[in-house]
């Protein structure tokens, strides 16, 4: 069980807006979250990944307090360990995608099982720049995977994939999720484009 | 031609570099974190010998570490270390001025790294230490490579503060750009010219060197 109950101040083009959520989400569940430009759901997953501290409020995940304002309770990202899917996928330009998965886990078998999955595997000694747009989207998806993570976190997770790729990643998605018993928040603009993932929903006002 | 001069300013420009290096990056990476009125500060100070005259800060250093009083009189009593006219002042000198060689094109760079590439090393469990080592640095290769050389010749050239703190002591403070001046003094222009002659290959070497490295990059030494 994740429970969220966070205020964060959000500085906007006309001033400041208030991001207020409170929010309980299953373990093993995939939400997604959708909302208007600027409401804050970006925001949200990074404030749960503790890369942004709210100035109020607490988060909890399966009975484990990551952050209490009111208590000074804030465990940095190192010790929460979500797999997180940035929006600009943050790759390192310096990495090949084998040595992407090698930095995040020493696992021979699961690194071979995700390069499969995403089907990377003619690309292991490519850098980021030579991979296109939905490769290096799905390396970003793998990297985050290849620490077995409890909550996974994705911002706008499969915007560069063409259907059919989408349909295939969310398919093998799906296993390994529910093999991991993963959480997942899945972030988007358009509800439908992951429709055949989430379970739950919840719109960011 | 007497080939010491050369030798002790390439030592120098050398024990400056590799010091620079090792307190410049995590100053560089503090800096580049965030802003705070006393970061503004340390800053300015950090960028002050690029504008104000060498002789200046050769003075104030003089006067900061003269023997006769203050951190000088302390570090001579407490610990025998002289560094007016000796080859440690040379070298604390130089560090002093060609720090902003050093620091600033490396705050730069981390700068411009998107922090999404921190976070995203820090999501998978990597300490800031870590992230630093194997994300970062190698990230910014081409302006710390540039930052190396651009410390490396700027002390090649230093004149004014080595000359004041260091005086003209054969063998001991007396580095190239001194000599070449001494020479030029005693109308030798024929060793004047030979000095100035190492110095200047030496440097444009150097920065030849940096622009056939960073040529993939397009990136100018001097960004």
């Amino acid at each position: 069980m994740i429970s969220i109950d966070i205020e964060k101040r959000l500085r906007a083009y006309k001033g400041e807006h208030l991001l207020q959520v409170k929010k309980e989400f299953a373990a093993g569940s995939i939400t997604k979250i959708y909302g208007a430009s600027g409401a804050g759901k970006t925001t949200l997953l990074k404030i749960i990944a503790g890369f942004i501290q709210p100035e109020n409020g607490s988060i909890m995940v399966n009975g484990v307090t990551w952050f209490n304002a009111a208590n000074k309770i804030g465990l940095q990202p190192q010790q929460r360990l979500c797999g997180f899917v940035f929006q600009d996928y943050a790759l390192f330009p310096n990495m090949t995608v084998l040595e992407h998965l090698q930095y995040a886990t020493t696992d021979a078998a699961w690194i071979d099982r995700l390069l499969k999955l995403g089907k990377l595997e003619p690309f292991v000694s490519h850098k980021p720049v030579y991979l296109s747009g939905g490769q290096q989207q799905r390396l970003a998806i793998l990297r985050a995977l290849a620490i077995k993570p409890k909550l996974l976190l994705m911002d706008e997770p499969f915007s560069a994939l063409d259907p059919e790729t989408k349909t295939e990643l969310i398919n093998a998605l799906k296993l390994i999720i529910a093999e991991l018993k993963t959480t997942v928040l899945v972030v988007t603009h358009n509800p439908q484009e992951v429709a055949e993932l989430a379970t739950e929903e919840f719109k960011i006002a | 031609m007497d080939p010491t001069p050369i030798w002790l300013t390439l030592k120098l420009a050398a024990i400056t570099t590799a010091l620079l290096l090792v307190i410049g990056l995590p100053v560089a990476w503090w800096l580049s974190r965030g802003r705070s009125f006393f970061k503004i500060v340390l800053e300015a100070m950090i960028t002050m010998p690029l504008v104000l005259p060498p002789s200046v800060l050769g003075f104030y250093l003089l006067l900061a570490f003269s023997p006769q009083h203050g951190i000088g009189l302390w570090l001579q009593q407490t610990f025998d270390i002289q560094f007016v006219f000796s080859f440690k002042g040379l070298v604390l000198a130089s560090v002093i001025y060609s720090a902003p060689f050093m620091i600033g094109p490396i705050k730069s760079a981390l700068q411009q790294l998107p922090v999404s590439l921190s976070q995203a090393s820090h999501s998978l469990g990597k300490s800031r230490w870590q992230t630093f080592i194997k994300i970062l640095l190698p990230n910014i290769r081409p302006s710390l490579l540039s930052a190396i050389v651009l410390t490396f010749a700027h002390t090649l050239g230093e004149f004014g503060v080595v000359l004041m703190i260091g005086g003209n002591i054969p063998g001991v403070t007396r580095v190239a750009s001194i000599a070449v001046y001494d020479a030029v003094e005693q109308m030798d222009y024929h060793s004047a010219n030979l000095y100035s002659l190492v110095l200047f290959a030496i440097t444009f070497v150097l920065v030849i060197a940096v622009f056939v490295f960073n040529k993939y990059q397009l990136k100018s030494p001097l960004e």
